[in-house]
């Protein structure tokens, strides 16, 4: 027998010979989220809850994204600046030196001051950002590797809860769910932010 | 131990760390000596249950959460098989390669394997309890493979040349000046000046560790979750050494357990909001990371998924036991455990420690050879109280103390251990669970005098498992 079919006839034997003490119980009804996505409600609970977890953050209108992010690299003294290819224009600041991620290798993103990513979706109950790597959000190591993360949400993104956001997400794409800056609670289990993620989180929140 | 082809069979001895070297009492008399590690313990689950209430407390339908998590994982258990064909499928489809592992000697085999014929000699590891359940680092150091830790937590153990005693903080048993002297000792190239503030002591595993996420060509990691309908594996954790693991490497090997399978994408929905708060008391754990076979152009080119058993399936075959496959890891019953805070981790002496240690570990290796473990609670039902999945883990503990081979010697052990623990917190603890009246026909209601000998008297289950077993095994 493989391993294969070893397993799956014990687990086969298993079940057969002990048929549950109680029958699975059936669905149980969810909270599925009743706000629409992008009310200011929604936006501001985003904001709180990602200062609670010491994210930044900013609101710029939709016009002066590249304006605010150039204020947050300036106020972090960051001169070099990664972008994915599909970041929109106008979005990229004028005042560093602009670097757009073409399959770069880790040593030098590592060596870059920033990273400006837009977001796939966000949930304002928790805080999160999710980054499905598309094509203004880059692959997985581009948000990684870089000290500091900006990452620019429409309100049109911002969901409730967690099951909203898995609605509206592909599962097969690559997907990294964000709430706040990196943090460890392995000393005394209280959390520190700062470990191998990106130590800093700035989030600019535009207007449309 | 006779293993019957294709029938439930428990974990192999002689491999990886399920089985302790002495029985609990005898261990958790030692530890109760160590005042230092009684108020480490103290310190830190006093910290994460003040945290883990507060978030709780703000979802309204966290009652609903609780049962739907439950159904899930009931349900699962009772479609296991099917399950993990679909999603060996659904792996396979997106460019992953499954293996099947019966037991912990295979899986170390099938790892070790895999990274040979990478060619590595090192690989770095996200934080898996699969792997430290089947002795993993040891057998790739065996085969000359030097495995890195790259959890914080983890990092301290190995680095103290420790052993973990909390399933999702490790090194609880430290603070923050043990933890100090450690990296002066032993991180090659450290600020001789590092202070023991906790930022500082996070920079100095950053800097230890950066170099080694730049150049490491493989990465071993575990899986919270694996999404049968999708194929999707997903990996929960706070440092970013996990998205670091599983995003940089050319080759990303995955142990997991089978339990771990979920059937639908939108159950990760129910998972997602309870396993933070109840784990580290966020609402949200800083980073989850999601990933479906090979993605060209982002992440490893290489992806195997290992799917392990090593006792599984005979948890499974015991109806009464099997709900502590359900366990999502969160650790909050350790948080509450009143025993957990006196005696740490290591006198469980599996990897699996506190409350669902004391219902799992017997259960994998089979009973007698943990047999004491049933017998490490005072049935005060605060581990109930606390689970995100509701496991029963009392009833499991009574129901697995009626099978263990000599029971009124292992009640009369744990009680005279019990004697030594401090009673004006246990009486809390047991007056808190005279209110749920939960053990109500199976064992005396919580006296509050702490442990007592008659309590340890467990009702007759109606049938042994090994009278069952004998039973099915001449039926089949
Ligand atoms: S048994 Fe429940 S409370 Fe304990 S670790 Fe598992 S899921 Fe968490």
């Amino acid at each position: 027998m493989s391993a294969r079919e070893e397993v799956l006839a014990r687990l086969r034997a298993a079940l057969a010979g002990a048929p549950p003490v109680v029958p699975a119980p059936g669905p149980v009804p969810r909270r599925q989220g009743d706000r629409p996505p992008g009310r200011p409600e929604l936006v501001e609970l985003l904001r709180q809850r990602l200062v609670d977890y010491r994210a930044e953050v900013h609101r710029a209108a939709g016009a002066d994204v590249a304006g605010t992010v150039a204020a947050i690299l300036a106020a972090a003294g960051a001169r070099t600046l990664v972008v994915p290819a599909g970041l929109p224009a106008d979005w990229r600041p004028g005042t560093v030196e602009v670097v757009v991620d073409e399959d770069l290798p880790a040593a030098r993103l590592a060596g870059l001051d920033a990273v400006l990513t837009a977001a796939a979706v966000a949930v304002a109950e928790t805080g999160t950002i999710v980054l499905d790597a598309g094509a203004d959000q880059g692959r997985r190591a581009l948000s990684l590797l870089p000290d500091l993360h900006v990452c620019v949400v429409r309100p049109a993104q911002v969901v409730g809860i967690v099951p909203e956001a898995l609605d509206r997400l592909t599962p097969g794409r690559p997907l990294t769910w964000i709430s706040g800056p990196s943090a460890t609670s392995d000393i005394e289990l209280s959390r520190v932010e700062g470990v191998h993620g990106p130590r800093r989180l700035h989030v600019v929140l535009t207007d449309g | 131990m006779r293993t019957f082809l294709g029938m439930p069979t428990t974990a192999p001895a002689g491999v990886g760390h399920l089985r302790g070297d002495e029985p609990f009492p005898a261990a958790a008399r030692k530890a109760l000596g160590d005042a230092q590690l009684r108020r480490n313990l103290r310190h830190a689950t006093t910290t994460i249950r003040a945290k883990s209430g507060a978030v709780i407390d703000e979802v309204p339908d966290w009652a609903e959460l609780r049962a739907a998590g439950r159904a899930i994982k009931a349900d699962t258990m009772a479609r296991l098989p099917e399950l993990l064909e679909q999603l060996e499928a659904a792996v396979t489809a997106a460019g992953g390669v499954v293996h099947w592992a019966a037991d912990a000697v295979e899986a170390n085999r099938i790892v070790t394997e895999l990274v040979r014929a990478t060619g590595a000699d090192r690989v770095m590891k996200v934080k898996s309890m699969a792997t430290q359940e089947i002795g993993l680092n040891e057998a790739l150091e065996a085969a000359g493979i030097e495995p890195v830790e790259t959890d914080l937590a983890e990092l301290i153990v190995q680095l103290g040349n420790d052993k973990p005693s909390h399933i999702l903080v490790p090194a609880i048993h430290r603070n923050r000046a043990e933890i100090r002297e450690i990296f002066r000792r032993e991180m090659p190239g450290v600020d001789p000046d590092l202070t023991d503030e906790p930022a500082a002591l996070a920079a100095a595993a950053r800097r230890h560790l950066r170099q080694t996420f730049l150049s490491t060509k493989v990465a071993v990691s575990g899986a919270n979750f694996a999404v049968a309908e999708t194929g999707t594996l997903a990996v929960v954790e706070s440092e970013g050494n996990g998205r670091m693991c599983l995003t940089l490497p050319e080759t990303l090997i995955t142990v997991m357990g089978i339990e771990k399978v979920i059937p639908t994408w939108a159950d990760l929905g129910v998972f997602l909001q309870l396993l933070p708060r109840a784990s580290t008391g966020e609402r949200m754990n800083p980073y989850t990371s999601m990933w479906t076979g090979v993605t060209p152009g982002d992440g490893p080119r290489q992806v195997h998924l290992v799917l392990l058993d090593n006792g599984r399936s005979a948890v499974l075959a015991d109806p009464v036991g099997r709900q502590a496959l359900h366990c999502i890891r969160c650790s909050a019953c350790l948080n509450v455990c009143p025993v957990y805070e006196r005696t740490g981790g290591h006198a469980y002496g599996s990897v699996y420690p506190g409350p669902i240690g004391a219902v799992l570990s017997p259960q994998l290796t089979g009973v007698a050879d943990n047999a004491s473990l049933p017998y490490a609670s005072s049935l005060c039902g605060a581990c109930f109280d606390a689970c995100p999945v509701l496991i029963d883990i009392p009833s499991i503990l009574v129901h697995l103390r009626g099978q263990a081979p000599h029971p009124r010697a292992e009640a009369a052990a744990m009680a005279a251990a019990a004697y030594t623990m401090d009673h004006p917190r246990l009486y809390a603890a047991a007056q808190r669970a005279a209110g749920l009246g939960r053990v109500a026909g199976r064992a005396l209601p919580p006296p509050l005098n702490g442990w007592t000998a008659s309590r340890d008297l467990p009702a007759a289950p109606p049938q042994t498992f090994r009278q069952w077993w004998a039973e099915r095994g001449s039926g089949s």
